[in-house]
């Protein structure tokens, strides 16, 4: 995902003009959001609501990109644009060449057509068995009996509840209500999926099978997923791309893993560390002083992954170090699927041990943090 | 009285109160249903926003159930006769109550329209639905078992107001247990009445009870 740069296609053959105009269609990019701003309220300024703020965000095609953030930042807005069911204040929101704020009703309901969508609380028809949800969408679309038969069957064959057509959603479980959700979702053969908090009406271990069905649709039949989220572990779970919004911004956005590992901004690093398990525990942190002390020991906080996920480079500090290293806390996860490894340590903070340290971490590339001091 | 007489005064009577229910019902829920869709979906920013007529139309409803309805007959007589060509009897009976069903259907109607989950309306929107296919295969399909309520509670309602139509000759049970029961001091005929009275509604009800239970798939066992 690129932000704020939208990426040209190549010319075609050689050409050397250049369009007059930014093209809409972009071979890279499913949605692009151009300085979109979105107001909720009144004319006057005291009652309006400032939703989102100058969003400039590019949505790669068949990736799965997730944004995140807290509840009330935008992200349920920012998500309803891209099918209009939310209209921008002013800005751009293109999907797929097309432009959504310029499309009339008729326009509106085609890409609708296009674009499904899944929600946290799933919207199925209670008075509609499973089979027939998943056909409304067909019916909508005008489609015949055998045609919507012939869509249908296999779609809830492919979200594993071949034996549940008959059933109502209220037989079914969370996880299959949002299994009949996604199925209907796909039941128009999309080409962008939209997942509104999809799995945060679910516990963990069905979130994890929704998230793996997910993942399996976007390889298998090439579909781009936008998911919005407070759930740092559904992002680090299957988004490749992620932008982190907060109060109606962008505050960062690239690659999961870059993001996730580089984190700048307050709102990434503290939806990060409850994600990560990086926080430190509270006897730590109550007794963490700020400047050393003789006889005090040094925390530091080792990060690996890339290159020193692999090695065995703790055993090696040990031996670096020629001190008693005491580990007080750590996390091993996959993040985008790389590994990322958090660790906490504690050593003598006398500065000839600190100076070898710093020597070894130089020398093996490993990403460290001083977060203080204890006695 | 002889049992002959009652039973034949009896039938009679029964006969005219469910022309009148029956005919009031269907008319006026077939008026009302769709008065009452409009009402429920033409707030600002539902489907089809239209506040204005909105307002009025809900203020003309209100006027019409807050009307009296024995006050209801008598005013709209002109109405009727224009309609019926008579001002009594049962068929010119069934036009008050018809006129007195249609705003009581309609907010019915729109309470339990109004019942239907907002995700459901902004999922069809999202497959591209129109307002229209929203209304009959989202809202109405969902608001049965609701509806199937209402129209039941309109039927008992009908049977009661039923009873105040023998001021202008319509007859009815309501009628035969005023003249022979109270004005007459027939006590055994008023029980009668009410007896059958009772019945009915019961009979209605359980009928629509059972029909709503049906339609009603949200607390299905597994």
């Amino acid at each position: 995902m690129s932000i704020k740069v939208q990426t040209l296609p190549e010319a075609p053959y050689g050409a050397v003009s250049i369009p007059p105009e930014q093209p809409l269609s972009s071979p890279t990019s499913m949605v692009t959001f151009e300085a979109v701003t979105k107001r909720f309220g009144g004319a006057d300024d005291k009652s309006q609501f400032t939703a989102l703020d100058g969003i400039d965000l590019s949505v790669a095609r068949g990736a799965i990109t997730g944004i995140i953030g807290r509840s009330g930042a935008g992200k349920s807005t920012l998500i309803r644009l891209v099918n209009g069911l939310e209209k921008a204040t002013s800005g751009r929101v293109v999907v797929d060449g097309v432009e959504v704020g310029g499309l009339s009703e008729n326009g509106l309901r085609d890409l609708r057509r296009q674009v499904g969508m899944i929600f946290q609380h799933f919207n199925l028809l209670s008075s509609r068995t499973a089979f027939d949800n998943v056909a409304l969408p067909l019916e909508i679309a005008g489609l015949d009996k055998q045609a919507i038969r012939a869509k249908v069957a296999p779609l809830i064959d492919l979200v594993g509840l071949g034996d549940k057509s008959d059933r109502y959603p209220a037989e079914l479980s969370g996880g299959q209500k949002q299994r009949i959700g996604i199925a209907r979702a796909l039941a128009t053969s999309p080409k962008l999926l939209l997942s509104d908090e999809a799995t945060s009406a679910l516990d963990p271990e069905t979130t994890q099978s929704i998230l793996a069905l997910l993942k399996r649709i976007n390889a298998e039949l090439g579909l781009t997923v936008l998911l919005i989220t407070h759930e740092m572990e559904v992002v680090k779970t299957i988004a490749s791309d992620v932008a982190v919004i907060d109060r109606g911004k962008i505050v960062e956005a690239g690659r999961t893993f870059d993001v996730f590992t580089g984190a700048k901004h307050e709102t990434t690093r503290s939806l990060l560390s409850a994600a990560l398990g990086t926080n430190l525990p509270e006897w730590i942190r109550s007794n963490l002083k700020p400047q050393p002390s003789a006889g005090d020991r040094v925390l530091v906080r080792l990060i690996f992954f890339g290159a020193t996920a692999f090695q065995p480079l703790t055993a090696r500090l040990v031996t670096e170090l020629g001190a008693d290293v005491n580990i007080l806390a750590g996390t091993i996860e996959e993040i985008a699927g790389e590994p990322y490894g958090s660790l906490v340590v504690a050593y003598p903070a006398d500065p000839a041990v600190r100076e070898r340290a710093e020597r070894f971490y130089a020398a093996t590339g490993l990403s460290t943090e001083v977060l203080g001091y204890v006695a | 009285m002889s049992p002959d007489m009652l039973f034949a005064l009896l039938s009679k009577a029964l006969w005219q109160t469910l022309q009148m229910v029956v005919a009031a019902g269907l008319i006026g829920s077939l008026i009302g249903l769709p008065i009452g869709v409009f009402l429920a979906t033409s707030g600002k920013g539902e489907l089809f926003p239209a506040p204005v007529s909105n307002r009025i139309i809900g203020a003309i409803v209100n006027a019409a159930r807050s009307t009296p309805f024995i006050i209801l007959v008598v005013a709209i007589i002109p109405f009727t006769r224009l309609v019926t060509g008579t001002s009594i009897g049962t068929y010119a009976a069934i036009v008050p109550l018809t006129v007195a069903t249609i705003p009581f259907v309609a907010r019915l109607a729109e309470a339990a329209i109004r019942e239907v989950d907002k995700g459901l309306i902004e999922a069809a929107r999202a497959m591209g639905a129109t307002p229209l296919q929203i209304v009959f295969k989202v809202l109405l399909a969902e608001a049965k078992p609701g509806l199937t309520l209402a129209l039941t509670l309109t039927l008992v309602s009908l049977v009661g107001y039923s009873a105040m139509v023998g001021a202008v000759g319509g007859g009815g049970l309501g009628d035969l247990g005023i003249r022979y029961g109270y004005q007459r001091f027939m006590p055994d005929v008023m029980l009668a009445v009410v007896v059958v009275l009772i019945v009915v509604v019961q009979a209605i009800q359980s009928a629509g009870d059972a029909l709503a239970r049906r339609f009603d798939k949200r607390n299905r066992k597994t």
